[in-house]
């Protein structure tokens, strides 16, 4: 009795042990999204200079989904000039790039637009419900959306120029749909 | 946005109801039929009462499960950030389209997932959150009471035998004493 019970004592650490060891290796900021895989929610809305962005008339394109806001610093100011760069590299290959400007001033996010000298379609998201409905928790987070219309990769935190380039260039390469 | 985000999520009306819930103007018209529906359900006693427009209460008891994505440790109720006063509004707006407050909460999970939920749900891994403390109390107990069984049973044990030397060490200076 006394002796097994020096070996199942130090025993019951062990479960412990092991859901701490998973804990400690999970990052608790990612947060996996269920939308991956999903036909990715439909909106329209009004660009800052005016244009409409209607998601639904991209089908057929691989969509960049970006949502940022100008007081994200310095992550949104680290990728606006790599959004900017890959809209122009691929915007001849039927890639587009939308922002989504949430949580802020009309204002703001006008400078913001003006100072990055951003020529992709940006327009503000005032009742969040776009946000929302992207399961957005924080900027910036982009969505890469496959021809079909399906989400296919979520980025979470700053684009990279290597990040933008493999992900587009992989659906790209994926056969377009029948519809 | 209803448009969009109605299908697959939170939504087990058949196409038909659903195409209805797209039309904005529809959904007045739909709101008898589901005072209706709530009644004969009966779970929801509170929708039924007063028309489209949800009450703050209501609108509060589902925002209350959620959790507020840009807070620590707040619901989407008791935040003041503005993404919380957002989702109050997609929260309200959705309730008084005629969803039940189960339905909104799905809408919220099928974009965030379970980790939206303050509470998380009593299945699969996060079953384990409900069920570690309890399995660590008994655990506990068991323990103790097999300490106290233990402690109240051991009887005292004899004093470590002198051994011979020393009992003879004893006795030779016991009898050199005057």
């Amino acid at each position: 009795m006394t002796r097994s019970w020096r070996y199942l004592l130090p025993l019951t650490a062990v479960p412990v042990l092991a859901l701490l060891a998973y804990g400690f290796r999970v990052n608790p900021r990612d947060i996996p999204s269920p939308l991956l895989g999903r036909p990715a929610a439909a909106f329209v809305l009004t660009a800052y200079d005016g244009t409409s962005m209607d998601l639904a008339a991209l089908r057929g394109k691989v969509v960049v989904l970006n949502f940022w806001a100008s007081w994200c610093y310095p992550a949104c100011y680290e990728e606006a000039p790599v959004l900017e760069r890959g809209w122009r590299a691929y915007r001849d290959r039927g890639v587009v790039v939308l922002g989504v400007d949430i949580q802020d001033k009309d204002e703001a996010g006008r400078k913001f637009i003006g100072d990055f000298g951003l020529t992709f379609a940006n327009g503000p998201d005032p009742a969040g419900k776009v946000s929302v409905d992207y399961g957005v928790y924080g900027v910036p987070e982009t969505f890469f959306i496959d021809r079909g219309g399906s989400i296919r990769v979520k980025h979470v935190s700053a684009v990279t120029d290597q990040v933008f380039r493999e992900t587009v260039e992989r659906l790209l390469a994926e056969p377009v749909p029948a519809r | 946005m209803m448009r969009a985000s109605a299908p697959g999520v939170g939504n087990p009306g058949a196409g038909g109801r659903r195409r209805l819930l797209s039309r904005q103007p529809a959904v007045l018209g739909l709101v008898p039929v589901l005072a209706a529906a709530t009644l004969l359900l009966g779970a929801l006693p509170a929708t039924a009462q007063g028309g489209p427009a949800p009450s703050e209460q209501q609108v509060y008891e589902v925002a209350s499960e959620l959790r507020c994505v840009v807070c620590q440790n707040l619901s989407v109720a008791d935040s003041p950030s503005e993404m919380a006063g957002q989702m109050r509004a997609i929260v309200r707006e959705r309730l008084a389209s005629g969803q039940t407050p189960a339905q909104v909460r799905q809408y919220f999970v099928g974009r965030y997932g379970d980790w939206i939920l303050l509470a998380p749900p009593r299945r699969g891994f996060t079953l384990l959150v409900w069920l570690a403390p309890l399995v660590a109390v008994l655990v506990g107990l068991v323990v103790v009471a097999l300490l106290v069984r233990r402690w109240t049973r051991r009887r005292p044990k004899a004093r470590p035998a002198i051994d011979a030397v020393m009992s003879e060490r004893i006795r030779q200076e016991l009898e050199r004493e005057p």
